[in-house]
């Protein structure tokens, strides 16, 4: 019954081919109401799938079951093993379908206005749309192979978008170390799905995530140097997440990709490409807790501590489009921390909930505060905090949403930022104690250097001179996304998403749990205050503060080094040891050994040519000889 | 027994003057002995009792071609030239192959050819039954030859003229 | 008429043939190889001739395999002399040392 909610993927494929082979052909107006229709299009039809999925069929005896609205058998592998390509509908993927789709609408939209006269608008609405394919088609896998191709498609049209101003080096080299850097996770991923697949002879979740199936059942024993083989293969597809999903050490990519345009921020690198990570844990937690779950405490652990170095980094950027982007890869370490402290089963699975639903309200407000910072930089024309201030006079719509959006990730109800925040909190308070206390201190960074950007654009130096007056231009294409995003920022707090998502399919009550909540509250309240005190005026308290910590705000600005030590990494060690002795091997010896055959034959070659001396005798010879040899051979042989 | 001797001195006639024209430096010499050769040739068709053949052998080959050869000889070069030497390069590969094919050739006859030592009694062909042979078209008759072999006289004096002629 | 074997013949002939060989290998001017190629031809003729008189003394198609061969010497020694011939206008020299552009 469901299968119409294959066109949901396909819609968006159709148009990225319509609008790339037709590119120039249309005039860009047509091209971007094209984009959006189909976009639009594809929304409604989430939108009804979700209605469908939740409220009609979804739920068998108060549990929520798995929908595979479609699949067919693409590549039989062996007799067992085959990939298939289809649509599995659950309550996490009808989520994620709403976030992309919902946010990809926006973005649609916002773009039309921002992108206004830009050279390669058609190109833009097509890689719009085949990313957008490429992200639907992943969060509707039914195995994981079906993901992994997908998850290859997104990358390319991450690179794609980030290289959009191609004449631009810098976005050139983004784009090239975005998708380097996570080819080189999905390495790991690849291997961790062979391995997976080779133990348990299938790729369908179905089987995989099953908790009584082969996976948990029989390969319990075989192991590789101390650790089962699922826990290998969970941690190795862990890595490929990460990659994606810009943990500690892959996060590198994530802040250069902002090189890109800041619609195309907003919809892959805050909302929907980086949480591919997130939505692989959790698509694969029943594996994770029943049969790695050491992974699942690393996994915990590397997610905290990306959360706060993010955070710390954040604290120090100067460029605003880079405060947002460590802002997304703390709160990206929030979910995947979340899962890795999580327990399985009704409300013991309360991070599993807690960081789907933080993935939600993340998604829209995120993509709020890139739109928003779009917005501005769309009318200052600049990316420095130093050319902004005192904007609220001039742009009123960016300023009320942008401070809506700041209030949600601060974690200040009734913004929905505080309800999945305090979930979260809960559930490592649960199990960890240290790690509560690691993203205590993160949830109080994060207040800090989320107003210090607000008061910086909005506030500070309130008398600034301009040479262009920045302007907003009212109800536009600008700024009607930014509205509804802010209303949905607003509303979602309040849905119990504890009755639609959690990890067994159960559904389950969530209550307050005042203890830590007051302590979230206070933690956010107290970095908001210090934030005002340093730059709601311009004084000289930051600066002081900076000589104060001068190691630390030094560590802090340069990243902690982190793409210093990749690039050594990859130019004194792979390069260097690896790659030339190699490439000398293949200029010298294979290239050599072709040479010399061919120099071989070319001596040859001459040597035999005096045969053809165009003596007549000498051919006469040649038969002569000939004849004899054959009359021999006829007479004694 | 008087065959013996006139078969004899044939065969010493061909052998040496055969070997003499090969061998000879001076062109004009060549082309004689040549000619010797071919009119002992003709004797040898009469030991055979072909009388036909051994006429033809003479007017055509001895009378035709050798006059040809003498008129070409005179053409291209002056009477009295001494043509060089043989290099040994050229002279050693053209021994060894006329040497070991005689030894092969040596060595089927030697014991391949049964020993026929009499020539049956037989009616030497007269010119009526060559003429009719020649004619004829049933089997074992040559007419089909005789005119492909005339066409094939037209096209080469065709074609000599053709190539000849002074431009 | 008795006392001449097959082999004599063959033996003469094989000599020629030869001969021949020997001199179309060895020559240098046109003309002298041209009649080491006569000689080859009149050597087979006799191996016709002898094998036709000795072996099959009741038919006559050796005699005019002969007949026929010495009338195509006729004709391809004229086609041959016409393009020596015309070489020594253009060389004005029949040397085959000269005639040896088809090469490498």
């Amino acid at each position: 019954m469901m299968s119409f909610t294959v066109l949901i993927v396909v819609l968006p494929f159709l148009m990225f081919l319509f609008l790339g082979l037709m590119d120039s052909k249309l005039k860009p107006a047509v091209a971007g109401l094209l984009g959006t229709i189909g976009l639009a299009t594809v929304a409604i039809l989430s939108y009804i799938t979700a209605y469908l999925y939740f409220f009609q069929v979804g739920k068998v005896e108060h549990v929520w079951q798995p929908i595979t609205a479609l699949n067919f058998n693409w590549l039989q592998v062996t007799e067992k093993l085959h990939i298939d390509l289809g649509v599995l509908l659950d309550p996490i993927s009808v989520v994620m379908l709403l976030v992309v789709s919902t946010v990809s609408l926006m973005v649609h939209i916002f773009s039309l206005g921002y992108m206004h006269g830009e050279k390669g608008f058609q190109r833009y609405y097509a890689l719009l749309s085949l990313f957008s394919f490429s992200m639907l088609g992943l969060v509707v896998a039914t195995n994981i192979f079906q993901m992994y191709i997908f998850w290859e498609l997104v990358g390319v049209s991450s690179y794609s978008l980030i290289g959009f101003y191609y004449t631009k080096p810098s976005a050139v080299a983004a784009s090239k170390k975005a998708f380097i850097v996570t080819r080189f996770a999905d390495m790991f991923f690849l291997i961790g799905i062979l391995v997976l697949s080779y133990y348990t002879g299938t790729f369908s979740f179905a089987e995989l995530c099953n908790p009584t199936g082969p996976v948990l059942g029989t390969t319990i024993g075989d192991t590789f140097m101390g650790w089962s083989v699922v826990s290998w293969a969970m941690m190795l597809i862990f890595m490929g997440g990460a990659g994606k999903s810009a943990m500690l050490p892959f996060h590198i990519w994530l802040p250069d990709a902002m090189e890109g345009p800041t619609p195309v921020s907003a919809l892959i690198h805050a909302a929907t490409m980086v949480v591919a990570g997130v939505f692989l844990v959790a698509r694969f937690f029943p594996v994770y807790y029943f049969g790695a779950p050491e992974v699942l405490t690393i996994i915990s652990y590397i997610g905290a501590v990306t959360a706060i170095f993010a955070a710390i980094i954040a604290c120090t950027q100067t460029d605003i489009k880079r405060v947002l982007a460590f802002s997304t890869i703390s709160q990206i370490a929030f979910m995947i921390t979340s899962l890795g402290v999580s327990n399985y089963g009704g409300e013991h699975g309360l991070g599993y909930m807690a960081s789907m639903f933080h993935l939600f309200t993340h998604a829209f407000f995120k993509s709020l505060l890139f739109l928003g910072a779009g917005a501005v930089i769309h009318a200052v024309h600049s990316n420095e905090m130093k050319d902004m201030g005192g904007l609220r006079k001039f742009l009123p719509i960016t300023n009320i949403t942008f401070l809506i959006a700041c209030l949600s990730i601060a974690g200040i109800p009734p913004f929905s930022g505080f309800f999945s925040k305090d979930e979260i909190m809960v559930a490592a308070f649960e199990k960890d104690k240290i790690i509560f206390g690691i993203l205590y201190f993160t949830a109080g960074l994060t207040a800090f250097y989320m107003f210090r950007l607000y008061y910086r654009i909005f506030w500070g130096e309130s008398d600034k001179h301009y040479h262009h007056t920045p302007h907003e231009g009212g109800l536009n294409s600008m700024t009607i996304p930014l509205i509804f995003l802010a209303l949905l920022t607003f509303v979602i707090g309040f849905i119990p998403f504890g009755k639609f998502v959690s990890s067994n399919g159960e559904p389950f009550e969530t209550s307050v749990n005042w203890l830590v909540a007051s302590l979230s509250v206070g933690v956010g309240v107290v970095g908001i205050l210090i934030a005002t005190v340093m730059y709601l005026k311009k004084n000289s308290k930051p600066e002081t503060m900076e000589a104060a910590l001068k190691p630390l705000y030094k560590a802090s600005y340069h990243k902690f080094w982190f793409d210093e030590a990749w690039l050594f990494a990859t130019k004194q060690i792979v390069f260097a040891r690896i790659s030339k002795p190699i490439a000398w091997f293949d200029r010298h010896i294979v290239d050599g050994f072709m040479n010399a055959l061919s120099t071989a034959t070319n001596w040859t070659s001459r040597k035999i040519k005096v045969v053809q001396s165009g003596e007549i005798q000498d051919y006469a010879l040649a038969f002569f000889v000939g004849a004899l040899t054959i009359a021999a051979m006829v007479l004694f042989l | 027994m008087g065959e013996q001797i006139i078969f004899y001195v044939l065969a010493v006639l061909i052998v040496a003057f055969s070997i003499l024209s090969v061998v000879s430096r001076r062109i004009l010499r060549a082309a004689t002995y040549l000619l010797f050769v071919l009119i002992a040739t003709g004797g040898l068709y009469l030991m055979m009792d072909y009388q036909f053949l051994a006429a033809v052998q003479i007017s055509v080959y001895a009378g035709g071609i050798m006059v040809l050869y003498i008129f070409s000889i005179l053409l291209t070069s002056h009477a009295g030239d001494k043509a060089e030497k043989v290099s040994w390069k050229r002279h050693l590969p053209a021994v060894s192959v006329a040497t070991i094919g005689l030894a092969l050739c040596a060595h089927i006859i030697y014991y391949n050819v049964k020993r026929v030592a009499s020539l049956d009694l037989f009616n030497a062909p007269n010119m009526q039954e060559i003429g009719l042979n020649l004619m004829g078209t049933s089997k074992n008759q040559y007419v089909l030859p005789f005119e492909a072999i005339s066409i094939l006289l037209l096209a080469c004096i065709v074609g000599a003229i053709l190539i000849a002629r002074k431009r | 008429m008795t006392t001449i074997p097959l082999e004599a013949y063959l033996v003469i002939s094989t000599l020629m043939f030869f001969t021949g060989v020997y001199g179309f290998l060895a020559r240098r001017n046109m003309l002298t190889i041209l009649m080491s190629l006569e000689l080859m031809l009149n050597a087979a003729d006799i191996n016709f001739a002898a094998f036709n008189r000795y072996l099959y003394p009741g038919q006559q198609d050796g005699m005019f395999f002969t007949l026929f061969a010495i009338g195509i010497a006729a004709a391809e020694t004229a086609v041959a002399i016409a393009i020596i011939i015309n070489i020594y206008r253009n060389l004005k020299n029949i040397s085959v040392d000269e005639v040896n552009k088809m090469k490498f």
